[in-house]
Parts: structure tokens; C-alpha cells; sequence
């Protein structure tokens, strides 16, 4: 007989009148190589059909399925129940909205980020089609993607003190994403224009210093190292403006 | 209820329908892009591999052109391609990988010097060029004659999704996340726009517009066994058949991958078997070289999946709780390369099989991965049926690919074919206003409502949408995979016209309020099945081989009397689909022959009968 699992799931229909939050008890019987995936979605066929959660690729690319595990934010299609104990409660990710149960709104967030960061390329060379491609080192282009890996599934930002305490935290995801930029040459932006975007607390100066946003990484990026290289080249940028200003 | 206006109104925020927002938002449109996730959740992101163009810079693409390419893709469609779009998509591909790179793409670069690679597990030599240093640079993958795929470590899908992204942020596009169409706005001649439910919420909203775009990728998720995300659930395609205008192309040609992983069908890509990986059967032993001496694994997908079920029949697969497998081997690879240019790999094996690929095998099997299938559109994009309706990428059916797409063409044609359809909807948007009766709108805002109020209190039945839709994928999965027979096929049909009346009963056990998952299943559950319906019976007409389409009954493929391009219609109270054929390509810029891969016997067109 495979372990009966006993799932505690956050339960609340924001656009239902008569739903109230609670948490709701279940019961089911292990498969072999079960996820989280496979749980849920066993739940919601033949339990409660009205349960509300977040897949999409189900391989741990999309990041669409982040929700906190056991109290720990991560990625539910890669979390395999035979690594846990029968006990597993599930609550939707904290900071986003919540739209019902453990869906949470991470769309919005992420697209006002891309606002606040200008999430492009900043340049004024104009593609002309007859031309080959510009060059680059291929080392250079393997740095980019290093730090374009992140799938935005939101669990650095939920597991961040400083985003829990205030709402304009742009959290790691962001200051990331501005790392990916300065590292790019295609980007002709200066030091000083992303010191206008994140040289205070709403960016680089905010952070706390809890880690805890690497630590729950499910790409495993190096957010620390690339905050701690903003908040360097920030650093020199504000001297540099105060002597400027002098 | 809210009612929102645009020039262009596009479904689906993958690579092809983010690639037509920006073109036509460039030409001074106003763009609305609706999404049913986040648009960088969008499958398109999943794509590990690459995009294919001939830019011929790396050692092994040498002296490659967009004529090979274009040989490459009409051969590997089995010749059921439109030429002149298998033209023009070669043609064009080089110029949209150089555009990315412009945009932020950061694309592999070709390192100068001698280096390693492997081939059907042995390990060769080649020497890039130094004054090619800095360019564009490609793997190899199945079924080309040039390495000619363009590749960001593995991957690629995200790294092109997070920059057509940052595009549209850039343009100032509204991307609506969280937005499912369930049906379009139409009088029978002209496209205005659809009615759409809000994914946090569950309210309707009207989006009126003077052209629309259905960008919603493949439907595998009809299937039991896919690749596929779970989004791509064919709701495009349902409200475009839905009108009874627009035809489905080619619904017969679902393709199948060599590698899903065994049990949870999570595709590992093929860039392991370019890279250098190969495949083995339980006693550990190399099979493609005995049935494809010179391309071996790297054959064409259709022509390894088949092989791989094959090879399985003559018990040389291994067994598993979850039925028979293969292995792939990509151990000889080593370290360095699995951990940077294969790291998707190395993941996927980690977190859903507890494996380490460096000194363990990667248990797979074909699984359905891709719909040649689609709405079938001209060369411009342009949806047979209703006019001011587009659809490109694997929601279409272009149809670049016939009856087998080669690996890396469907990622590049997502941006190919969104730039070309783009341009294409601007021109159309410049020469046509619309004009329509406003009771058009309201009237389809309550048949949906209708709908939703009839599932909610079950008027037609209490069936479950989930039962019913596992009833549907198990008829794919026994009738129309990788191999089919016209027994097995007529069976599958029949089967389908039962589920088809289950699916009008079902009705929801949720009370359906707000964003609910049950009513989204309910909602698009009879279209699914009908889908199905589709390809079962397109799949029993065509009594030939060709591409992925394999009947046993049927070994030979037929030039002679299947050269042509099913087109599956579904009319109102109809319970089967109504197959028509046109010409598979009207013009031969190279007339059809031997693939050089896969054998088979070919009865010309010109043979008597």
C-alpha cells in the first residue's frame, strides 16, 4: 500500500461571496514519481473540481506553478512528494495578488517591472537587413544568458524581507534583470542612467542583505553576486555624482 | 460588460503573435495581445533547441544557403509543403535571426579554432574559421545537411521569448495576460474581434477590432501523451472551426517526438542527438545506424519515432511500470558540455527522473510534440473563410512544414512567418475599415453567456469534462499515433462520435464562479473532440504514407492521388468533419522525389493506376 499524503491547501475565491479564506484538508494516495503536478491536478479531477492553481509547461521552464511548499517558495511541477513527508501544506506566494486559491497574479508585477527597469535594449543603431550581424564574443553572449535565465516565477520576491515590508521593492528579479543589461554592449546606456532607475531604496540600496532570494532560486542564479555588482558600480556612481556636483 | 477597441486584436503572446504585434505596432497600429498566462509562460519558451537559418558561419555550415534550406524543408515535408512559402520562409529566416540579435538576442557566437564534436557517438575534429569570429553560430540537428541551427545555450524559446517581450514593453504594447477568447465576433464573412473571458475573474469582455490574429500554438493536450505545456489545449483553433468558415489543415499530420521523457512525456531536445547523442535498446546496443546507415539518429523526427516503435515491436525495448522505453545516451558528452550547452537536460533528468546524465541513461519514448495541424492560411497569413482573420506560427497550418517538420524550422518560422503575416495585416489594416450591426456583439456576448449559464446548472447533462476528455485522448492514443491502420482508424472515429455526444452533456460540479479551471475545460471541451474527430477521420481518408502521417495498410506514399492538402470544415450540427483537397503546392521548384532518409516505396504522380 503506497503513503497516504495529506494536503492542507489555502482556500479562498476572491470573486466568490461566499467564500471564505480557510484552509481545506485532503487526502491521497501516492503514485510513483509523483509531483506536485500530478497531485494537484489528481485533486481537482476527482475531488474538488473548483481548486485553482497555476502550470504551464510542467518541466520547470515557464516558472507559472511557484507557490510556498512546506512554507518554502518554489516550483511545484519539479517537487516530487516522495522527497517529502506525508504533511504538505500549500499557500499561495505572498507580495502578488492573489486571484483564488493558490493562484497568485505574478503577470502584473513582472510587466510594471519591465516598465520601471526599460527592460530593452537601449540603442541608437537602427537594423538595416542587407548588413551581416554585428559581432560579439561568444563568451559575452554566454554571460548575457546567464543572467536572462530567470523565468519570473516570482519566489526571490516572495521570499524577500525587504518586499514583504514595503510594496515599491523592486526585489532581486529586477535588479537582475538591470545586471543582464549593464553586462550587454548592445546596451548604450550609461552607469548613471541606471543609477536613475535603481540608486535608492526602491532598488539596490533596499536590499537587506537576507539572501534568501538565492537560496530559493529554482534556476539557481547568482542574485547575490549580481546585486553585490550593481550595488558596486552604484556605489562608485553616487560618489561620482556628488564630486560631479561640487 | 467591457468593450474594448483596437486596430489588431491578436490571441496568443508566444513568439509568432508577439512577432505580428511588433511589426504592425511599428507601422502606427493600435495593438492589443491577449494571453491566457504571462507571455513569457508561453510554450514557445520551452524550446530548447534553436531556430534554423542559413547563415553558413559556423565550420559545419559552410557554404550553406537558403537553397539548401529550402531542399532541407520541402524534403523533410515530404513534399506536402507549399513550396513558395518553404521559399520564402528560407529566404527570409537569415535576415529575422540578425534582426533578433539587434534586438537583444544573445545568440551563440562561433569561437575560432579547433574543437570537438561527437557524431553517432564518436568523436570528430572541425576548425572554425577566425575571421568568422563573432558571428552567428549553429548546431546540427535531425534531417539537415548543414548544422544551420541558431542556438542560445539550451535555451533558446526563452531567450528570444524574454526579448520579443522586452519588444513589446519597448512599443508600448498591451499584452492582457489572463485573457482566454472563447469565440470569435463574425457575421459568416468578416472577422470582427472575439469574446473573451477573464482568466482572474470569469467576467466577458468584448475586443472589437478591424483584423484579428489566432497565435495560440499547437493542440497536443488532446493527446494523453505530449510534450506540449498545458495550455496548448487548441482553444485557437476551436473558435476558428467554431465558425464554420475556416478550415483546419492537414489535421492528419501530428508529429511525434523521439525523445519525451519516460513517465511525465517532458521533451529533452533534440540538440542531444545533434550534439552527439545517441540512442540504445535494452541490451545497451546503438539500432538507428541498422535501419539509417548515414543519417542514423539524426534522421527526421518522423522517420526515428517510427523506427524507435519498431525496434520496440521486435522486443528490444526495455520495460517499465509505465510500458516499454528506450534509452538515449548523452554520457560521452561530458560534463562541461551537458552543464552548459545541454543544462535543460541535465535539469529536467535531476528534478523529474533523480538521474544524473553524466554517468546514467535518459529513458525515453515518442511522444505527440507538434501539430503540423492548423488553421490553414494563404502565403500572407490571411485564415481561409472569413476575411480580417490571420493566424501564423503552429496555430496555422502556413504550411511551411506538409507532413513533417524538421527540428529548429518551427521555432524560426514563429518569428518568420509573425514578421512576414505582420507586415501583411498592416497592409490589410491601411485598405479596410468595418462597419457592423452592434446586436452582432451582443448577440455572441449571450450565446456565450448562454453557454456558461448551461454548463453552470448542468441543463444538458452532469458528465465530467475530465472523464470525457480522458475518453478522447485514449481514442488518439490508441488510433492515431505513431503507427495507423484503417481498422484501428474507423474505430477511433466511432469511438470519437460517442465521446462528441458525451461532451454536449457535460456540466460542471463547481459552482463555476470567478476564474474558475472547471468551466475553462467545459467551455472548450466539445471543440477539442471535434478536433480529434479531425484528425481521426482525415487520418482514415488518406490511405497513403507521408511524413509523420504513417498508415501500415497504406506503406507506399501516394504522389499519385495524395499530393494534396486535406481541409477538414465543421458544420453546424454536423457530427463529423466535411473533408475537402487542394493541390498540395502550385508551384514545384523541385518536383517530388526520395527523401534520402526513411526508404518507402513512392507511387508517382504520374504512375497509371
Amino acid at each position: 500500500m503506497a503513503r497516504l499524503l495529506k494536503f492542507n491547501i489555502f482556500r479562498y475565491n476572491p470573486q466568490d461571496p461566499d467564500s471564505r479564506p480557510h484552509m481545506q484538508e485532503f487526502v491521497l494516495e501516492e503514485a510513483e514519481n509523483m509531483t506536485l503536478f500530478i497531485a494537484l491536478n489528481m485533486l481537482r479531477e476527482e475531488q474538488d473540481p473548483s481548486l485553482q492553481f497555476d502550470f504551464c509547461c510542467r518541466a520547470g521552464i515557464c516558472g507559472s506553478c511557484a507557490m510556498v511548499v512546506n512554507g518554502r517558495p518554489g516550483l511545484a511541477c519539479q517537487t516530487k512528494t516522495a522527497d517529502m513527508d506525508t504533511d504538505i501544506t500549500l499557500l499561495p506566494l505572498p507580495v502578488y495578488k492573489l486571484i483564488g486559491d493558490l493562484s497568485v497574479d505574478t503577470g502584473v508585477w513582472f510587466r510594471e517591472m519591465y516598465q520601471k527597469t526599460e527592460s530593452w535594449i537601449h540603442t541608437k543603431k537602427v537594423f538595416d537587413p542587407g548588413q551581416l550581424e554585428e559581432r560579439m564574443d561568444n563568451a559575452v553572449a554566454e554571460d548575457i544568458y546567464e543572467l536572462e535565465r530567470c523565468i519570473e516565477c516570482g519566489c526571490c520576491v516572495s521570499a524577500c524581507g525587504t518586499a514583504r515590508l514595503r510594496d515599491d521593492f523592486m526585489g532581486a528579479a529586477a535588479l537582475n534583470r538591470v545586471a543582464r543589461f549593464v553586462v550587454d554592449p548592445r546596451d548604450e546606456r550609461t552607469d548613471r542612467d541606471y543609477f536613475e532607475i535603481i540608486g535608492n531604496d526602491e532598488g539596490i540600496f533596499g536590499c537587506m542583505g537576507l539572501l534568501a532570494c538565492e537560496d530559493v532560486c529554482p534556476k539557481g542564479l547568482p542574485l547575490q553576486n549580481q546585486l553585490g555588482f550593481l550595488r558596486r558600480k552604484m556605489g562608485i556612481t553616487a560618489l561620482k555624482n556628488i564630486f560631479r556636483r561640487n | 460588460m467591457q468593450t474594448f477597441y483596437s486596430d489588431l486584436l491578436v490571441i496568443g503572446a508566444g513568439l509568432a503573435g508577439e512577432r505580428i504585434a511588433v511589426e504592425a505596432a511599428e507601422t502606427g497600429a493600435a495593438v492589443t495581445v491577449l494571453s491566457i498566462v504571462p507571455a513569457r509562460r508561453s510554450h514557445s519558451s520551452a524550446a530548447q533547441g534553436g531556430m534554423q537559418a542559413a547563415l553558413g558561419n559556423c565550420a559545419m555550415g559552410k557554404d550553406d544557403c537558403p537553397d539548401v534550406h529550402f531542399q532541407d524543408t520541402v524534403k523533410g515535408s515530404d513534399w506536402g509543403c507549399d513550396q513558395e512559402v518553404a521559399r520564402l520562409f528560407a529566404d527570409t529566416a537569415p535576415i529575422e535571426m540578425r534582426r533578433l540579435a539587434h534586438w537583444g538576442v544573445p545568440w551563440n557566437r562561433v569561437v575560432p579554432g579547433k574543437s570537438f564534436f561527437y557524431k553517432g557517438g564518436e568523436k570528430f575534429e572541425k576548425y572554425e574559421e577566425p575571421e568568422k569570429e563573432g558571428l552567428i553560430t549553429a548546431r546540427s540537428f535531425g534531417g539537415t545537411a548543414k548544422w544551420r541551427t541558431c542556438y542560445t545555450s539550451d535555451g533558446t524559446g526563452h531567450a528570444v521569448m524574454c526579448t520579443m517581450d522586452n519588444r513589446c514593453a519597448e512599443l508600448g504594447i498591451d499584452v492582457r495576460d489572463r485573457s482566454e477568447a472563447i469565440a470569435l465576433i463574425h457575421d459568416g464573412e468578416t472577422c470582427y474581434g472575439a469574446i473573451v473571458r477573464c482568466l482572474r475573474t470569469g467576467e466577458l469582455q468584448a475586443y472589437i477590432a478591424r483584423a484579428t490574429a489566432i497565435c495560440t500554438g499547437g493542440f497536443g493536450r488532446i493527446y494523453k501523451a505530449t510534450t506540449n505545456a498545458v495550455i496548448c489545449d487548441g482553444g485557437g483553433h476551436i473558435i476558428a472551426m467554431d465558425t464554420g468558415q475556416v478550415p483546419l489543415g492537414n489535421p492528419e499530420a501530428i508529429q511525434f517526438h523521439p525523445t519525451g521523457i519516460v513517465p511525465t512525456d517532458i521533451l529533452v531536445t533534440e540538440g542531444c542527438r545533434g550534439d552527439g547523442g545517441t540512442l540504445l535498446d535494452k541490451n545497451e546496443e546503438r539500432f538507428m545506424h541498422i535501419y539509417e546507415p548515414d543519417k542514423a539518429e539524426l534522421a527526421s523526427r518522423d522517420v526515428v519515432s517510427r523506427w524507435m516503435t519498431h525496434h520496440m515491436r521486435q522486443g528490444k525495448g526495455v520495460e517499465s511500470p509505465y510500458g516499454q522505453h528506450l534509452w538515449l545516451d548523452i554520457r560521452h558528452l561530458g560534463d562541461q558540455h551537458i552543464s552548459t550547452k545541454l543544462r535543460e537536460v541535465d535539469e529536467i533528468c535531476h528534478h523529474f527522473l533523480g538521474i544524473d546524465p553524466r554517468t546514467q541513461l535518459i529513458p525515453v519514448r515518442p511522444t505527440q510534440h507538434y501539430t503540423m495541424a492548423g488553421i490553414r492560411t494563404d502565403r500572407d497569413g490571411a485564415a481561409y473563410g472569413l476575411k480580417g482573420l490571420f493566424s501564423a506560427g503552429e496555430a496555422a497550418c502556413w504550411d511551411m512544414h506538409g507532413f513533417n517538420r524538421l527540428g529548429g524550422n518551427s521555432l524560426a518560422e514563429t518569428v518568420v512567418a509573425g514578421g512576414i503575416v505582420g507586415r501583411k495585416v498592416a497592409e490589410f489594416l491601411q485598405g479596410h475599415d468595418v462597419s457592423f450591426r452592434t446586436s452582432l456583439v451582443s448577440d455572441a456576448v449571450a450565446a456565450q453567456e448562454d453557454r456558461i449559464k448551461a454548463l453552470a446548472s448542468c441543463r444538458n447533462g452532469s458528465e465530467s469534462v475530465y472523464k470525457v476528455r480522458s475518453a478522447m485522448q485514449d481514442a488518439l492514443m490508441d488510433g492515431c499515433f505513431v503507427f495507423r491502420t484503417g481498422e484501428g482508424l474507423q474505430q477511433a472515429v466511432d469511438t470519437l462520435k460517442e465521446v462528441y455526444e458525451r461532451a454536449g452533456r457535460v456540466g460542471l460540479r463547481s459552482n463555476g464562479r470567478g476564474a474558475n479551471p472547471e468551466l475553462a475545460a467545459a467551455l472548450k471541451i466539445r471543440g477539442q473532440v471535434r478536433l480529434a474527430q479531425c484528425i481521426a477521420s482525415a487520418a482514415l481518408a488518406r490511405t497513403e504514407s507521408r511524413g509523420s502521417h504513417t498508415r501500415e495498410d497504406h506503406p507506399e506514399r501516394n504522389d499519385r492521388d495524395w499530393l494534396n492538402r486535406t481541409l477538414a470544415y465543421w458544420k453546424e450540427g454536423a457530427d463529423v468533419p466535411e473533408l475537402r483537397y487542394e493541390p498540395a503546392t502550385y508551384v514545384f521548384e523541385i518536383p517530388p522525389g526520395d527523401r534520402g532518409y526513411g526508404g518507402g516505396k513512392i507511387i508517382k504522380a504520374d504512375e497509371p493506376k
